[in-house]
């Protein structure tokens, strides 16, 4: 009992470890991945037209990006230490799968992003315009490099292809490296991560530019760049919402559990409708109380099963379908947890087999064992679940979130047309609720972001690896007071480093651009 | 060539504005805190400080899979 206390404490203050440092993390990511673009547009313009008030717009926003850059370099690496510390067996267990990609991610941050980084910074009138110009297109081409890395890496672990697990080595090595990179999971994470990046750098530069509007200050350069922000906001509020559809149908086929999550499904069946709106609450006569009931809910009628088959009538199965098993709208069939809770312990019985036959030389029975393990190898994450309903990940947590981030969404997308019309008549400043508005959406930017990551990692629970491990099995088994400490050390850093750039960035957007 | 990338950070780190050398003032510190104090004294790598080769790891970790939670 005392063991169990200790173990679900170590569990739990890990995930909460790694999601405070990843919530923290990204807080400095999208920035980065959208505003040098943004930058490399106006330097561009400046370099064509030859316009001084490109140059000076560059060089403010480059000024912000410096400071949002600078105070979240190397933040990441602490995710990857703790992948060291606190999740031994998961570092082990996915062995290169995520080294390669994070090596190839090491190369290109280091010799593209910090390389340019220090041209584009440091070198104004030492370089040529169009190797200034050059840098600045380096660096937003490697930070989105290093960004599909990283995502490739995150994409496996929700959809585990292209790689074969060595009983001998206890680690899954990649058998086909394209199929990795290029898998459906992982495209559309890409793709979705760095639109929603781009959708949250476009609020920045609109919601910063719609303060100069409110102060009556340098207001042609904030015209222009509400006009530059709210037109690339458009277009990747539009992508995001693209590829948010198309990850959505990947998960349908990966991930059905977490679908239901997000729509807080416990019985599917054929033309089911996607919940706008609604509450979740307790209800005593569902079996497990990880599984609630929406209330005054609002729904689209047959939208989720057109959404994730393009058919209004398609099947899309809840959380009690995929508990009970069920067949797919492609027909394939899908056994029970229960089942699959079988089929993974004669994976782990297999591979105890298989080691001590290993250890007895006993080729016959060491190859009768990995042909179980192999045959059940996809499930084997089930056998460490203690019951079907631990598959269940938390769902209000899930939904509220998708909401939250839809919902904000739409509201980029009103946003953005307001801003890109009135600015384009000159009357942005005469509607005193935009400027506002706009100012309020750079918080909620954040707030969607982070939102998106909850729905895409929260959602995938209990596993860490899907299907085949769980978070309870990838700790390394250290002393929860350990991890608590690291907890609170990380807490205190990140904080700092968040106040130092808001109150550096603050102070240098009231400074304003260097004009004429 | 070389002088000349050695002159945009000589130069271009030497007149740096306020702001900037605190920047470069907390990306130091950061670093330091990261890697000496956190990597060294707070976040060893497990396997790495517990076991030597590659075999005994493989073994840790094929003992935790066993294992049950």
């Amino acid at each position: 009992m005392l063991y169990e206390i200790s173990s679900t404490t170590l569990v739990e203050w890990s995930r909460w470890q790694f999601a405070m440092t990843a919530i923290y993390h990204y807080m400095f990511v999208p920035l980065t991945l959208g505003l040098s673009f943004l930058l490399a547009v106006m330097e561009t313009m400046w370099v064509r037209t030859g316009k001084e008030e490109w140059l000076h717009a560059t060089k403010f926003w480059m000024k912000l990006f410096a400071i949002n850059f600078a105070i979240g370099i190397a933040t990441g690496l602490i995710l990857e230490f703790q992948f060291g510390s606190n999740w031994s067996n998961y570092s082990w267990f996915v062995g290169d799968i995520f080294g390669a990609p994070l090596a190839i991610e090491g190369l290109f941050a280091f010799f593209l992003e910090a390389t340019f980084f220090a041209v584009m910074f440091l070198g104004w009138n030492k370089v040529s315009k169009k190797f200034h110009l050059f840098s600045t297109w380096m660096v937003f081409l490697g930070a989105n490099i290093s960004a599909l890395w990283i995502l490739v890496a995150n994409a496996w672990m929700q959809n585990p292809v292209g790689t074969e697990f060595n009983p001998l080595t206890a680690r899954n090595e990649m058998d086909n490296f394209w199929e990795v990179l290029f898998s459906p999971t992982a495209m559309n994470k890409f793709f979705h991560t760095v639109t929603s990046a781009y959708t949250l750098s476009a609020c920045f530069v609109v919601g910063v530019s719609a303060w100069f509007i409110l102060k009556k200050r340098n207001l042609e350069f904030a015209r222009k760049s509400i006009l530059l922000g709210s037109v690339f906001g458009i277009l990747s509020i539009l992508a995001t919402i693209f590829t948010g559809d198309t990850s959505a149908q990947d998960v349908t086929h990966t991930q059905p559990m977490k679908l239901a999550a997000m729509e807080g499904l416990n019985e599917g069946g054929n033309g089911v409708g996607l919940t706008v709106i609604g509450f979740l609450a307790e209800d005593p006569s569902l079996p497990s109380t990880r599984m609630k009931t929406t209330r005054y809910g609002i729904a689209i009628p047959k939208l989720l099963s057109f959404m994730s088959y393009r058919d209004p009538d398609a099947y899309v199965p809840g959380i009690q379908n995929i508990l009970d098993g069920y067949t797919s709208y492609e027909g394939i069939t899908y056994p029970s947890i229960e089942q699959r809770m079988a089929n993974g312990n004669k994976a782990i019985e297999a591979l105890t087999s298989y080691k001590q036959a290993i250890q007895e030389q006993n080729q016959e029975k060491a190859d009768s064992s990995l042909q179980i393990l192999k045959e059940n190898y996809g499930d084997i994450g089930y056998g460490y679940l203690e019951s079907p309903y631990d598959a269940i990940p938390p769902v209000p947590l899930v939904f509220y979130s998708f909401r939250i981030m839809v919902g904000l969404g739409m509201l980029f997308v009103a946003l953005f047309i307001l801003s890109w019309w009135y600015a384009k008549k000159r009357k942005f400043e005469k509607f005193r609720f935009i400027p506002y508005l706009a100012i309020a959406c750079i918080p909620l930017a954040y707030i969607a972001s982070q939102c998106g990551w909850i729905v895409a990692e929260v959602g995938r629970q209990p596993w860490i690896v899907q299907n085949l491990m769980p978070v309870n099995v990838a700790i390394t088994r250290i002393a929860s007071g350990w991890v608590v400490t690291t907890f609170w050390m990380f807490a205190i850093l990140f904080t700092v480093l968040l106040i130092a750039e808001i109150g550096i960035m603050v102070a240098q957007i009231k400074k304003g651009p260097k004009m004429g | 060539m070389l002088r000349r990338a050695w002159m945009l950070y000589y130069d271009g780190l030497r007149n740096m504005p306020r702001w900037a050398r605190i920047l470069c003032i907390i990306i130091v510190c950061k670093l330091l805190i990261m890697f000496l104090v956190l990597k060294l004294c707070f976040m060893p790598n497990y396997l790495n400080t517990h076991y030597t080769t590659d075999e005994e790891k493989s073994n840790h970790v094929l003992n935790e899979l066993i294992t049950k939670p």
